[in-house]
């Protein structure tokens, strides 16, 4: 293969190189004047001077932050439908803030009174049950941090020319948290699964009353019937009182606003597992039930909508990286548009079917470079170009587009959205 | 108390308990759902069988003036498409290069439109059409691309007979192909 081990990349740092002798020359801390005095240097700040703002029931984001959005693109017909992006090119770390989480909504966020709502778990079942949210509390809980992703996540990846949108408003159809929950074997072992059931009918309690067949496999293996999002019950617009979460599968199957999960041993062949969520190849069969969200990754920063100021400069190139099929075992980093790969390093944790993220320095020189990230994972399975990926499906699935992502950095630290060279 | 009828009245507590907690350390709350299983609002989904398909009937001249008041402002005045999808029409388009996916050219089955425009159509009220209503509007879009004659009335025996045109379009992956 054309991989160079990463000494020979000059332009990515070694580890090493960023230690203290590199920029202890260029650092100067800033140092108060009059020190021996005993009167307060004018020059401080004025939330130094006076007492702050008051406690707050509920915290929020510093003013200074307003501009930190999830961007929204609804139908203005029916405002309720629609989606909205996390902005994963103003985030680090890993967990997405809740008022951050990606929406995909079809008919509105409702407006759920709690005391109301049950949890149907009927079908090919010994005894129907409901279960009401104060039952549900009681019930043994576990936690567990992984990415939700929309199916539709990145889906102008298929269009002919590179959309032109930051990184979060083009990808950002995918976020990550700490959801805790019941594990969803515990009810349906309750109800007692008859031997005929093989899927499971979903339905949620907004005003689309969104189905979706599941197969029963999953629900026994590793499904949630999450109450917590970050250790907070969840927000409305993420399925409160209660939602499906189902770690590695696409996001439409993680159901919103839970209200029945019907045993059958046929799905439904509702709406969004025919018309939708389905991918269209080139001999015009589509491929169904696509459930797992392969690997991915995207370099958050730099990426488009921002510059870099220094030429030379050193940046810190990072990036989320995430699979539905396990860990995220390697992700490369190429400043050549994919002639050669440098190994970036992973940050812990390393969690399964959770965002992960990585970095590397790269010592930038002032030249053309395309910038790019290529995830593996536990299963060997790598990242494919996007040549590879249309190669393999076609341009009319619309769903499931997993491409490398190619930034263009041009010779005046601007940065583009290209298709790689 | 002796000691061994405190011992005795221990193990007592002891069974009492785990009768209470059977084995896996938690207490079953699940409410007994029978009736309200066989309710009609728990009973939405309709699959390709047909079985839980309400009792109604509806045509395509019916659903032709249904779908002018209720669904025009959104589908367009001819049902191809404004600001919601395109419902009819493109039959026979998936193998072009601009192929298109409306009911009539993509969807496997006629059922499928039946649950989903009764659970979410017309947007703005979701659960306000009728059951004939909702059959009338089945026929009015598959009628368009003569997927039914103009005068097939639809109902809950007659729906599930209608074979749509992409019903042998779809490669299952789960769980065995990737």
């Amino acid at each position: 293969m054309k991989d160079s081990p990463p000494q020979s990349r000059r332009q990515f740092l070694k580890k090493a190189a960023l230690g203290g002798g590199a920029l202890a020359g260029t650092v100067s801390l800033p140092v108060w004047a009059n020190s021996e005095s005993l009167e307060f240097p004018d020059d401080l700040p004025d939330w130094m001077r006076k007492p702050g703002g008051d406690f707050s029931n509920y915290g929020q984001p510093s003013p200074h932050e307003q501009q930190i959005i999830r961007w929204i693109s609804a139908n203005p017909d029916a405002p309720g439908n629609g989606v909205s992006w996390t902005p994963l090119h103003d985030l680090q770390g890993t967990i997405t803030p809740n008022g951050l989480h990606y929406e995909r909504h079809h008919n509105g966020v409702p407006d759920i009174d709690p005391a109301q709502h049950i949890l149907l778990i009927d079908g090919l079942v010994d005894k129907p049950l409901s279960f009401d949210v104060k039952s549900l509390l009681r019930y043994p809980m576990i936690s567990r941090t992984c990415f939700i992703e929309c199916g539709g996540n990145s889906n102008s990846g298929w269009r002919s020319n590179p959309i032109q949108s930051q990184a979060g408003y083009a990808h950002g159809l995918v976020s990550n948290a700490e959801w805790t929950g019941i594990p969803l074997k515990i009810l349906l072992q309750e109800a007692g699964i008859k031997p005929t059931a093989k899927w499971v009918i979903a339905e949620g309690a907004d005003a689309a009353a969104l189905n979706i067949s599941i197969p029963l496999d999953k629900l026994l293996d590793d499904a949630m019937l999450a109450l917590y999002q970050n250790g907070e019950r969840l927000r409305p617009e993420n399925g409160y009182p209660m939602r499906l979460v189902l770690p590695g599968w696409e996001g439409i199957l993680n159901v919103k606003w839970l209200r029945q999960l019907r045993l059958t041993d046929q799905p439904v062949m509702s709406r969004d597992e025919t018309s939708q969520y389905t991918e269209l190849q080139p001999d015009g069969k589509a491929r169904q039930f696509t459930f797992v969200m392969d690997a991915k990754s995207l370099i958050t920063s730099p990426s488009l909508g921002m510059m870099l100021p220094d030429n030379p400069g050193i940046y810190q190139v990072t990036g989320l990286a995430w699979s539905g099929r396990g860990k995220i075992t390697r992700v490369e980093i190429s400043d050549d548009g994919g002639e050669n790969w440098v190994d970036a390093e992973l940050h812990a944790p390393v969690l399964d079917r959770a965002f992960t993220r990585f970095s590397l320095p790269w010592h930038w020189q002032g030249d053309y470079a395309i910038l790019q990230s290529r995830a593996t994972d536990e299963t060997g399975y790598i990242q494919p170009s996007r040549e590879d990926l249309i190669a393999q499906r076609g341009k009319h699935g619309f769903f499931h587009y997993n491409a490398i992502i190619s930034w263009e950095i041009t010779e005046e630290g601007d940065i583009n959205h290209v298709y790689g060279f | 108390m002796s000691t061994v009828s405190k011992l005795l009245s221990h193990i007592l507590l002891l069974l009492l308990f785990m009768t209470c907690h059977a084995d896996d350390h938690y207490q079953p709350l699940g409410t007994p759902a029978n009736q309200l299983s066989q309710q009609a609002q728990w009973n939405l989904s309709i699959s390709p069988d047909g079985k839980d398909l309400p009792t109604g009937k509806g045509t395509a001249a019916q659903g032709a003036k249904i779908f002018s008041v209720k669904c025009a402002s959104c589908h367009g005045p001819e049902g191809i498409g404004a600001s919601a999808d395109p419902l009819h029409g493109e039959v026979g388009t998936l193998t072009s290069d601009y192929p298109e996916k409306t009911v009539n050219s993509y969807w496997p089955y006629a059922t499928t439109l039946f649950d989903y425009i009764r659970r979410s159509m017309p947007i703005n009220a979701p659960f306000s059409l009728t059951a004939d209503e909702v059959y009338a509007l089945c026929a009015y879009i598959l009628n368009q691309d003569d997927i039914i004659a103009a005068d097939i009335e639809l109902n809950e025996d007659s729906l599930p007979q209608v074979t749509m045109p992409n019903r042998n379009g779809f490669i299952v992956i789960y769980p065995d192909k990737k």
